[in-house]
């Protein structure tokens, strides 16, 4: 096989790569993209993990350490298949937030914070490095298989000149079409296409070598099966350890590597697509590592010991003459390489521009976000970033000068970017991650990882002096790289997962804990976490005072003339205007900073904005300002309502007052009418007999008669004084009261011998409970006994029943006695309920023996001067009266 | 913010889209299991390769990408308004 026809296959293959990315763009401007923007695109697009790493080392790995080779493949399909769990959310969160890389993911989520930005930019730089070094050292160890393989024996080029061609080469494919344009979502049609042509051409050309193998030198299935039995056993081993933290690994790599979040978030073109993805990528995997085995088995059989088994896809082909399958192994591994390559610079030439270039830029030319061209300038950062990335592979493989096996620096380089992992679990799952908490995770992963893994894989002596492998760092012996706090049993790159791992979601999770978020990093969680649950704006535009020419000067700068003016003009055309200049209302601006977050980053877009709206932006904490505001006024309202209802209370409550005076002025008049009559009454019989005694002439029994008609009247008229001083003094509460203990019942009997003499000649029953009486009640005897007098004589006035009956029922509750007394007349009507307790008050005149329509209106003040009541108790079939006091009455009452 | 309120209980194509979603969820726990088992297998805990591994490995594979395409389709159907977690 001739090398300078491998060399012209090599420059055919890149042209038809460029081809394809070129007509794809074209179609993708003129926005006929059609079957492109299928599933199997994005499926294939996704197989850049799939990088020369795995295309030739996988081969090689299989040979050195058996089936672990496979767990590389485990973790990303178990990823994928639980694709419900975490890449649905990323992909939606990348979606909605117009996210453009792993870096902006996490600073947004973070409150927007530049800082983080910097410092997952820097990981993925330190750990992508040595992994394009990788890339290219493939490239020039394959080109070296066929060179020595040549018949003359001679090398036609030196292996520093092929990398530095092919470093070249990818810079001048990754800038032509990873930087034609500022896409707002920052997606690369063409250059998504030219991956998925490559990542046919890798799964057709390992299944092919794989067919050969099998097929072609071993004798079928059941051979390979046979000498797969046959094969060295004790050589492969596998540590339980090193198989289940290298399937966590790669599931964790899969996720953050820079060049699959590119792929699967930034550049997913609809989310049914991921649907498909989840079994379908898994099959792809399925599919590249079918043959390892068999060609690692027949491999070693074959090869002559000491062969590289990472070149054996290539070299079993050749060996057998197959010179047509040698090159279509080494077009396979040459995609994988150079499809990895791109992708990757690509995304971390995103990072760089984004979190550190333009940043920097703006900050040095402060007037620049306001006059100059941005968008070139960002391009223009975009090239320098992709150029850079690349010279720092080249740097690297020159450095290294290309000799460790490929798969650990493969790992290696997994296990650094692995410490985003923490971080974006914690963003995207819990509200209560705060920035500080990611930035002291972060930079905790990163120095563990560095110290025990990355420098490390220089060798002793290179980097880390050898008196820190046997010694540990500054002396101290818990400090060795590869024994961290004395833990010696475990595997390097396990140990090293295990510790990195560990102290960084530590670090993160206290830092989290012991922190407060800022408002607008609670509000970004918030919107990320609850990503499903509708839209949480993080932060909304006042109608501020920007310029709607100046707004579209800065988008024009940054997303191109044509795009942003059709952007305004549909923004217009939405408001109901017609032309290019919308109004810059909030929800404008809000979509307008997507847009341009999505070329320039979310911190910077935020930031230029703002520039543009001035102080007219509003942000959380003049939000939270407004809101205390009006809670003030709120408060202030309230309270004036407060008092209002106070002075209206007020108000009902003097107009009831007068009411009341109004009233106590009339009955004080009624009553002064009524006692002047009362008095009146008496005197008027004395003074008639009196005159007529005085005349003489008369009959001695005359004499008597008049004179005890007299001397009753003045009885009566004494008892009613006595009466009414009585009340008055009840009435003023001068009342002197003799506490003491007295038996109820003794009360009852006293108050009925009493009665007695009220119309004694009447038949009266009396009903009693006897038991229920022997209570004895602290009070003042006498008087209670007065109101039972009046009550009982009452009963036997006024009860109208031809075998009138009084029932006496005595009940004790809740430190309270009640007296009911109830007859069987006919009552009291309902109208007259309410004036029966009032002074003179008198029913009937029928019956007024004696009395002066006092007793009840004394009887009511007695009850209250005793800390009880009496009331009328409707509803008994007589007239029933009850009488409450208190079991105990207390001297302070009285 | 209230979330609003949920019915508490479902129709039967709502309710089966849920259980769905609940299996696509475990299927990474199951897969997880079945391929940590054979570090079980080998008590001195050396796992040698020979064809009856790697054809377990490969069927495990292949299972878990056939459940996974069984599944896929429903759960696609299922993004919409009503698209909560349950």
């Amino acid at each position: 096989m001739p090398f300078n026809l491998l060399v012209l296959a090599c420059f055919l293959y890149v042209a038809f790569l460029f081809t394809v990315a070129f007509v794809v763009e074209g179609r993708a401007a003129k926005g006929r993209l059609g079957w492109l923007r299928s599933p199997v695109v994005y499926t294939l697009s996704l197989s850049i993990y799939c990088t020369a790493w795995t295309f030739y080392g996988a081969v090689g790995y299989a040979a050195r350490s058996g089936l672990e080779f496979l767990t590389i493949y485990f973790g990303p399909t178990l990823v994928f298949v639980g694709w419900w769990w975490l890449l649905r959310k990323l992909v939606r969160i990348g979606r909605q937030h117009h996210v453009t890389s792993i870096a902006d993911l996490i600073s947004s989520r973070y409150g927007k914070s530049n800082t983080l930005g910097v410092i997952v930019t820097v990981i993925a730089v330190v750990a992508a490095t040595p992994y394009i070094a990788l890339q290219l050292q493939s490239v020039v160890l394959s080109f070296g298989v066929f060179a020595s393989a040549a018949p003359d024996g001679s090398r036609p080029l030196d292996p520093g000149q092929i990398a530095v061609w092919v470093a070249v080469g990818l810079a001048f494919f990754t800038i032509l079409f990873g930087t034609r344009n500022l896409d707002a979502r920052e997606q690369h049609h063409g250059i998504v296409t030219a991956i998925a042509v490559e990542a046919v051409v890798k799964l057709v050309a390992l299944l092919a070598v794989g067919s050969f193998v099998v097929w072609g030198i071993a004798g079928g299935l059941a051979d390979v099966i046979a000498r797969i039995d046959a094969a060295d056993l004790a050589a492969w081993q596998v540590q339980p350890g090193r198989w289940t933290g290298i399937i966590f690994l790669s599931a964790a790599a899969v996720i953050c590597l820079p060049r699959m979040f590119q792929v699967m978030v930034v550049e997913n073109e609809d989310e049914g697509h991921l649907a498909r993805a989840s079994w379908a990528f898994p099959l792809y995997l399925l599919g590249m590592s079918l043959f390892i085995v068999p060609i690692a088995v027949v491999g070693l059989e074959r090869m002559p010991v000491g062969a590289n088994p990472d070149m054996f896809v290539l070299t079993l082909p050749l060996a057998e003459g197959q010179g047509a399958l040698a090159m279509l192994a080494f077009l396979g591994g040459f995609s994988s390489a150079t499809s990895m390559v791109i992708v990757e610079s690509i995304a971390l030439a995103t990072m760089i521009s984004n979190h550190v270039m333009i940043p920097l830029w703006l900050r040095l030319r402060p007037a620049a976000a306001a006059a100059d061209d941005l968008r070139s300038v960002v391009l223009m950062a975009r090239r320098l970033a992709i150029t850079a990335v690349l010279a720092l592979g080249y740097g690297y493989y020159q450095l290294s000068g290309g000799s460790a096996a490929l798969a650990s620096i493969g790992l290696i380089a997994f296990l650094g970017v692995a410490q985003v992992l923490p971080v974006m679990l914690g963003g995207i799952f819990w509200r209560g991650a705060t920035r500080t908490g990611a930035i002291l995770g972060l930079i905790t992963g990163l120095a563990v990882w560095a110290f025990a893994s990355f420098l490390p894989s220089f060798g002793p002596g290179a980097v880390l002096p050898e008196s820190v492998f046997t010694q540990g760092l500054f002396g101290q012996a818990w400090l060795r790289p590869h024994s961290l706090f004395g833990t010696e049993a475990m595997d390097p790159i396990i140990h090293a997962l295990f510790w990195s791992m560990t102290l960084n979601g530590l670090a993160f999770c206290l830092g989290s804990l012991f922190t407060f978020p800022g408002p607008v990093e609670r509000l970004q969680g918030a919107a990320f976490v609850n990503v499903f649950e509708g839209a949480v704006g993080p932060q909304r535009w006042a109608r501020g005072r920007a310029e709607p020419e100046a707004l579209l000067g800065m988008a024009q700068r940054i997303l191109g003339e044509e795009a942003a003016l059709s952007l305004f003009q549909v923004a217009a055309r939405a408001q109901g205007k017609e032309g290019f200049l919308p109004d810059p209302t909030p929800a404008f601006l809000d979509s307008l900073e997507a847009r341009l977050s999505g070329s320039v980053g979310a911190a910077t877009a935020h930031a230029m904005i703002s520039q543009l709206v001035g102080r007219a932006t509003v942000t959380v904490e003049d939000l939270m300002a407004v809101a205390s505001e009006s809670a003030q006024i709120l408060e202030y309202s309230a309270r004036l309502e407060a008092r209002e209802a106070e002075l209206t209370r007020t108000a009902g409550a003097l107009r009831e007052a007068n009411e009341k005076l109004t009233q106590l002025s009339l009955q004080k008049d009624a009553f002064l009418s009524q006692i002047s009559h009362e008095l009146r009454t008496p005197m008027t019989s004395i003074r008639a007999f009196s005159e007529i005694l005085t005349e003489g002439d008369l009959l001695p029994e005359l004499v008597i008669r008049y004179g005890r008609i007299i001397h009753d009247e003045a009885k009566r008229l004494t008892r009613l004084l006595d009466d009414l001083l009585d009340l008055s003094v009840l009435e003023n509460g001068a009342v002197q009261l003799t506490l003491g203990l007295a038996s109820l019942q003794g009360m009852i009997d006293t108050a009925l011998t009493a009665a007695r003499a009220t119309r004694p000649e009447r038949e009266f029953q009396v009903v009693r409970d006897l038991p229920s009486e022997t209570i004895y009640i602290k009070t003042d005897a006498d008087r209670l006994t007065q109101v039972f007098i009046n009550l009982i004589s009452n009963a036997r006035k006024y009860c109208d029943a031809a075998r009138p009956e009084l029932r006496i029922a005595v009940r004790h509750k809740a430190g309270r006695v009640t007296v009911d007394f109830i007859d069987n007349g006919r009552g009291i009507p309902k109208g007259a309920q309410a004036l029966i307790f009032e002074k003179f008050s008198r029913l009937t005149d029928a019956n007024r023996a004696g009395g002066a329509g006092l007793g009840l209106a004394i009887c009511r003040e007695i009850m209250a001067n005793l800390g009880g009541s009496v009331a009328y108790l409707p509803g008994q079939g007589g007239a029933a009266f009850r009488v409450t006091v208190p079991l105990r009455l207390e001297t302070l009452a009285a | 913010m209230r979330r609003p309120r949920r019915p508490l209980f479902l129709a039967r194509a709502p309710y089966r889209r849920r259980r769905l979603r609940d299996a696509a969820r475990l299927l990474p726990v199951f897969g997880v299991f079945l391929l940590l088992l054979p570090l079980l297998w080998t008590p001195d805990s050396r796992m040698s390769l020979s064809s009856g591994d790697v054809i377990y490995f490969f069927s495990v594979w292949l299972v878990l990408i056939g459940l996974a395409a069984a599944f896929a389709p429903g759960l696609r159907g299922g993004d919409g308004a009503d698209e909560e977690e349950d």
